[in-house]
């Protein structure tokens, strides 16, 4: 297989918070040029990675390396290669639009002016409105603009889309789309939102208590989960070489979530095709699909 | 040449097909159907992120396939095309387009419900009839 280039890679990743652990035992790879979703119920640890990943908070224990740096809030060259969108998305509510990019531009060298206003005349927010009349949708345009128009080479946005109706949503994630196709951008981007990661993301994050229980490529993903199903009262054991994800039972029968991991043939079960949302939620409900004893991690490596 | 094709995508998140396969589709639905012609040019990855939200990665990803199916060929820093081999050399193309009609059918005998067995009962019966009729 061909080592891919990734642009963060965290080794057995801990962060301890004074009586909680933020994130425990963490180890992933996230390859470079993807879109990947951040995913998991509150408190998982989405923001507690993507703080670290941006150099805001020290790790506890492990290593994390971010684009083959360590980052910290010194990596004065990372501050420039990574655009982090905290979920307050601070904005000066005082300042205008036009204000906050020559404060963006006086103070990242790489700073695209041009880029700025293509996307905010896209938008149609005008230079001159002041932050603070914005609506919510606008401003969270506008902080995702002055995070985009630092061209970094890493994106880390933490639910850059929360809380924003439909439309703006839609708008927010075509200015991030088109941003990477003209760029090359690797995304990290947490969310909440299911369907945004089955349109626009290439790469999912699982995290559930802390853990990592599901991290690959969501083509990869599709690809090895099954729905089993099995009419009456049946015990029957499901085949070999699968590993149930979760499990539903009804008065009329079992229904399976599985991970294959050996081709199997056995016609007493019938088999579906998983949504990438239906998978994701599987993994959300069980948290950690550690049944057999082994973790996430060796699971992953074992399928390969 | 027709350099703005009107192909508009639409992807569907319930369908269980991949983004990228839906993408291949409605390409194959599109030269099948006339709307795409032979030197056609295919909307560029940014016309296609900014017509609908998708990832850039999953729409190189489909004409990459749409390449190697010989139905459309990238020509380099002018974009990729519908391919006249796709019309020249219809072994590959209805080989390909059998394949997919095979795939969709299975699809939609998993959605009507029925199992496993019943299909490869099925087939074996439909093969059985070709079968027949030759000899």
């Amino acid at each position: 297989m061909n080592e891919e280039e990734s642009v963060l890679e965290a080794v057995n990743l801990d962060k301890r918070y004074r009586r909680t652990w933020g994130l425990r035992e963490c180890t992933l790879t996230i390859p470079k040029g993807r879109v990947v979703a951040l995913v998991g119920p509150n408190g998982s640890g989405k923001s507690t990675l993507l703080r670290m990943a941006a150099g805001l908070s020290e790790p506890s224990g492990g290593t994390l390396r971010v684009l083959g740096r360590s980052p910290s809030p010194g990596t004065d060259d990372l501050r420039e290669r990574v655009g982090y969108l905290d979920q307050d998305r601070p904005l000066y509510r005082s300042f205008r639009v036009a204000e906050m990019l020559r404060f963006g531009e006086m103070n990242n060298p790489t700073w695209s002016m041009d880029v700025a206003k293509n996307h905010l005349a896209l938008l149609d927010i005008p230079l001159r409105s002041r932050v603070g009349n914005l609506s919510g949708g606008q401003q969270a345009q506008v902080a995702l603009t002055l995070c985009l128009a630092k061209q970094p080479e890493l994106l880390l946005l933490d639910e850059p889309a929360a809380a924003l109706d439909p439309v703006a949503r839609e708008d927010l994630l075509r200015l991030l789309m088109r941003q990477v196709a003209d760029s090359g951008s690797s995304v990290v981007l947490s969310t909440h939102a299911l369907s945004d990661v089955a349109a626009i993301c290439d790469y999912v994050v699982v995290l559930a208590h802390a853990h990592v229980v599901l991290s690959n490529d969501t083509e990869y993903i599709v690809e090895t989960h099954r729905i089993l199903s099995i009419v009456g009262d049946s015990d029957l054991a499901p085949p070999p070489g699968i590993t149930i994800i979760n499990e539903q039972r009804s008065a009329r029968g079992r229904s399976l979530l599985v991970r294959v991991e050996l081709p199997f043939n056995d016609i007493r079960w019938r088999v579906d095709r998983p949504t990438l949302e239906e998978i994701v939620l599987a993994y959300l409900r069980e948290g950690s699909p550690h049944r057999d004893g082994r973790n996430a991690d060796e699971i992953e490596n074992g399928a390969r | 040449m027709n350099r703005h094709p009107s192909l508009t995508f639409r992807l569907d998140h319930q369908s269980g097909l991949a983004p990228y396969r839906q993408l291949v589709d409605q390409v194959r639905h599109a030269v099948s159907s006339g709307l795409l012609q032979d030197g056609d040019q295919l909307p560029s990855v940014r016309d296609v992120v900014t017509q609908i939200t998708i990832n850039p990665n999953t729409v190189h990803r489909a004409y990459r396939e749409l390449e190697h199916q010989g139905i459309a060929e990238g020509r380099a820093g002018l974009g990729t095309f519908i391919t006249s081999r796709s019309r020249v050399a219809p072994n590959v193309a209805e080989r390909t387009s059998l394949e997919q009609a095979l795939r969709d059918w299975v699809i939609d005998a998993r959605r009507a419900g029925i199992d496993e067995e019943t299909i490869s009962e099925l087939m074996r019966t439909a093969l059985r009839q070709d079968g027949d009729v030759r000899s």
